[in-house]
């Protein structure tokens, strides 16, 4: 299959260009740029005027469901909402039911990913057997069935020689160790940002303490063990500042936050909205701001849409006992893109965050848009202005704190392994 | 989510939620009607026909006898019909038996739902669910809102001092896990007190709680300074060995309201407690039965103004 | 058109009154122009027992579409009810349902000889069986106004219309 896009602004992260330009793909790869390589007949033609045309994007922590939570969603109806975000490969967390600590569980879900032919999925395997805090995984083989990293989710460990151990095990094998960083002592019991309106609604609050407490500890031990430690999720101005200093000081530490991070703080769950219940929950607009900065300033390399589909029934309960989680996949494109309208970013060196950014996190190679790259693609409409309706999403979580947001930017195509995989029907 | 959600469309009291962002003029209506409603009560018949044919389920999801039982005297002199319901609460899946019990008792033909509930914001949820016909007042909600003992400690200032705009009123104890404490601060604050003291522990005090407009002591002395109104709160038993508190010794020691303590405050202050009250605990057995306490007067006070909630939100 | 003067028309109904009323008779105005006609009455007719007040608020039948407004006062009988013999003072008579509704929270206090009422203006429109045993006077308004009492400087009495409907 050949296809040609025509007339669309390409816009490069990895080189950190934008210029208008035809793209020509052949089979999975770009065969190349501006002019179509000899003997190149197009299959198909996608008039592309008007669009940006990216590399897939890169979501670092997507949950799909798969196994044991079929009720909330399925990897069809997921990975469908991510092609329908732009998102040609995603990361999905460990905790699945039962939790992804064999490599036949791990299989079983790339297998089944792969024969959606949708996006690339990558699982995060369980850094301990049951996500139980206590004896590790066989992290080896859990490598060898496709885990691209060893996560801990948001479950703690029982104790920090647990970790110790962790990295030191996972590092044997040059693996990776992302950690969700929350001391659950700290955190126990609370449901949101233990600030101005948790103590005004009377909620049991979590400090943000139970992160920066988290987030020193895992520095001092990754000082101490050379292991390489993506930290999920930042939700604190403490937190950045720790990763700013540890990064410059040359720690093989990444991070990434939450898009809903970027854009709300505490003050959105007005009175009691369920669909605000996060976790980590949503802090203080000093956080928020200095969460935004952090990506601008590159201190924090990605940033994921943390989407988490709960049914109804999981929302319809008095906050504090509502499932945590927003959806995101198919908002990760336009609310990064409203972060970085307010930035003095160039467009290419935003979405560098979305690409490149996560690729590095996930030691891939940086997507480009060059001959010979995977046609990994997502073209996106950047002046279609659209109205976030639950109902309309394409994953099966409905729950949102974005509803009713007027948002600019969709997705019309995206293009995996150089095949169509997501179209737009006319405009909204 | 924007605006009140206990207010109408023109600004008419549809729920009592919390007394949080309410207007003024509500609260005083409340206060006035409710005065209206006390010298009903001290009749011989202690009824009015306001709620006839209403039927109002007291929906208790916590057990609290005494909150049930004011409610129910005060829906009963409304001559409203009265259901009470103890809904155990089942570890699992608590909200679908929220919701879905509220939704079977709403097709019973319920005008108002009383809740009380272990949950911050259990009654926002179902003020949000039910249809546009029925009312709810909140009768205590976790660590949230208990809006009618706000009313009536309002009700008990206003009787024994007249006005509020020139009184200093501390609120002493845990204030952390208090639903009361939350609804005082914003009545207080709302009628134009224009000092409110918070007094306790730091452990028991919530963070950022200065944003409410108080002032935050944590040395009785400075705290009960020259006030004119003791609020004091209860202290869970649950609290008192922990890492919160270390005994309910030392508590009473350093926070327990005691003759020598009161005698700080102004010499006509009144002392309040919404009750169970520990005797030794946060309370002195000589102030709580002294001539400054007005606890008992609260109790009885609490009925007429519960009828007028009732009456001004069914009315709506 | 021209509105009689309430301070005349209070005179006429004093003086309907008077040998009609003893001083076993007691007076209850009806709040809240009621209680002010009333507050007159009970100095110009010498009467001893105190001036009862009641307000109607909790027994109106009309709570289900109005709810209940501000400025519910409370009710106030200074005396025995039981076995009494009670004027009822009212303001304006109309529709007869504040009338309703104040015997009913006469009779929550209990079981009075006899009632009977007194208006200082009987404007007709009745809508239940009910009528004044003393009346100031009679006047024809459009059922779409309402007459107003108001209290001036030095309590002195007045009359006026709006032009927005009520039931007094």
């Amino acid at each position: 299959m050949n296809l040609h896009l025509r007339g669309g602004t390409l816009i490069d992260p990895g080189a950190g260009t934008e210029r208008q330009a035809d793209l020509f793909v052949a089979g999975e790869r770009i065969a190349a740029v501006g002019t179509a390589p000899s003997g190149f007949v197009a299959d198909r033609t996608i008039d592309a005027q008007g669009l940006m045309v990216m590399p897939g994007l890169i979501d670092l922590s997507a949950r799909l469901r798969e196994p044991g939570f079929e009720y909330r969603a399925t990897l069809e109806s997921e990975l469908a909402a991510a092609v329908a975000g732009g998102v040609t490969r995603l990361v999905c967390p460990p905790d699945t039911d039962p939790p992804l600590d064999e490599p036949g569980l791990v299989e079983m879900l790339t297998r089944r990913a792969a024969s959606l032919k949708l996006a690339r999925v990558h699982p995060l395997g369980a850094l301990t057997q049951g996500l139980e805090g206590e004896r590790l995984t066989e992290m080896a083989e859990l490598a060898e069935a496709g885990c691209v990293a060893f996560s801990q989710d948001d479950r703690p460990f029982a104790n920090l020689t647990v970790l110790l151990r962790a990295l030191q095990y996972a590092t044997t094998f040059s693996q990776a160790v992302w950690l969700r960083p929350e001391d659950a002592g700290l955190a126990r019991g609370g449901v949101a940002h233990d600030g101005e309106v948790a103590t005004r609604l009377g909620l049991p609050g979590i400090p943000a303490l139970a992160e920066t407490v988290a987030v020193a500890a895992i520095l001092l031990l990754v000082r101490e063990t050379g292991a390489r430690v993506h930290l999920c999720r930042l939700s604190t101005a403490g937190a950045v500042d720790m990763v700013r200093v540890a990064k410059s000081e040359g720690l093989p530490v990444t991070c990434d936050v939450a898009v809903h991070h970027v854009h709300l703080s505490e003050m959105d769950i007005g009175f009691f909205d369920a669909n605000c219940r996060l976790s980590p929950p949503l802090r203080s607009l000093r956080d928020r701001d200095a969460l935004a900065r952090g990506l601008v300033e590159g201190v924090i390399d990605a940033v994921c849409s943390d989407h988490a589909p709960v049914d109804e029934d999981g929302k319809q309960m008095p906050f504090g006992e509502a499932e945590p989680g927003a959806t995101g996949l198919e908002l990760l494109l336009p609310l990064t893109l409203k972060w970085a309208a307010a930035t003095s970013l160039s467009l290419p060196a935003a979405l560098a965050r979305l690409t490149s950014g996560p690729a590095a996190v996930l030691g891939l190679e940086a997507p480009g848009l060059g001959p010979g790259a995977v046609a990994d693609l997502c073209m996106f409409d950047p002046q279609a202005w659209w109205r976030v309706e639950p109902a309309a999403l394409l994953s099966q979580g409905k729950n949102t704190p974005f509803a009713g947001y007027e948002l600019q930017g969709r997705v019309r195509y995206t293009v995996v392994a150089g095949r169509v995989v997501h179209e737009a029907t006319g405009t909204i | 989510m924007t605006g009140n959600p206990q207010l109408g469309a023109s600004g008419e009291l549809r729920h009592l939620l919390s007394i949080e962002g309410l207007p003024r003029a509500i609260l005083v209506h409340i206060l006035d009607t409710a005065r209206s409603f006390a010298s009903v009560t001290e009749r011989e018949i202690k009824k009015v026909p306001l709620l006839r044919g209403k039927s109002v389920f007291n929906l208790f999801f916590e057990s609290s006898t005494r909150t049930r039982t004011t409610f129910e005297i005060a829906a009963k002199r409304l001559s409203a019909d009265v259901v009470n319901l103890n809904v155990a609460t089942s570890s699992q899946s608590k909200g679908e038996t929220l919701l879905d019990t509220v939704a079977n008792l709403a097709a019973m033909h319920a005008d108002l739902f009383v809740v009380r509930h272990a949950t911050s914001g259990a009654p926002h949820l179902i003020a949000r669910h039910v249809a546009p016909e029925i009312h709810v007042i909140n009768a205590g909600d976790g660590r949230h809102a208990h809006p009618t003992q706000a009313l009536l400690d309002m009700f008990t200032i206003r009787h024994f001092k007249g006005d509020f705009s020139r009184l200093k009123v501390a609120i002493v104890g845990d204030v952390l896990h208090s639903r009361v404490a939350r609804s005082e601060i914003h009545a207080l604050t709302t009628l134009g007190v224009p000092e409110v003291r918070v007094v306790g522990p730091r452990t028991l005090i919530p963070t950022q709680v200065e944003k409410l407009g108080v002032h935050v002591h944590h040395d009785m002395a400075t705290g009960l300074k020259d006030v004119d109104v003791v609020m004091m709160l209860r202290l869970q038993n649950e609290r008192m060995n922990g890492a919160l508190l270390p005994s309910a010794q030392e508590y009473f020691k350093w926070y327990g309201l005691t003759p020598a303590r009161l005698a700080l405050a102004a010499s006509d202050a009144i002392v309040m407690h919404p009750g169970p009250m520990n005797r030794g605990v946060e309370i002195d057995s000589a102030v709580a039965d002294g001539a400054q306490s007005v606890i008992l007067p609260q109790v009885t006070f609490g009925i007429a103004v519960r009828m007028a909630v009732m009456a001004i939100v069914a009315g709506n | 058109m021209s509105l009689p003067d309430a301070e005349a028309l209070l005179q006429q109904l004093a003086a309907a009154m008077r040998g009609e009323v003893d001083r076993g008779t007691a007076l209850i105005g009806i709040h809240s122009g009621g209680v002010w006609v009333a507050e007159r009455l009970h100095g110009m007719l010498g009467l001893e027992l105190p001036l009862g007040v009641l307000d109607v608020a909790f027994y109106r039948d009309d709570f289900e579409c109005r709810g209940l407004k501000t400025g519910v006062k409370p009710s106030a009988i200074p005396f025995e009810v039981q076995g009494r013999d009670i004027v009822l003072v009212d303001d304006v008579l109309y529709t007869g349902r504040t009338i309703r509704a104040a015997l009913n929270v006469l009779f929550d206090y209990g079981r009075p000889a006899r009632v009977r009422l007194a208006a200082l203006v009987d404007r007709g429109g009745r809508e239940l069986p009910i009528d004044a045993a003393f009346v100031g006077g009679v006047m024809q308004v459009a059922g779409t106004d309402s007459v107003v009492l108001g209290l001036g400087a030095g309590g002195r009495l007045s009359l006026s219309l709006t032009g927005s409907d009520s039931d007094g």
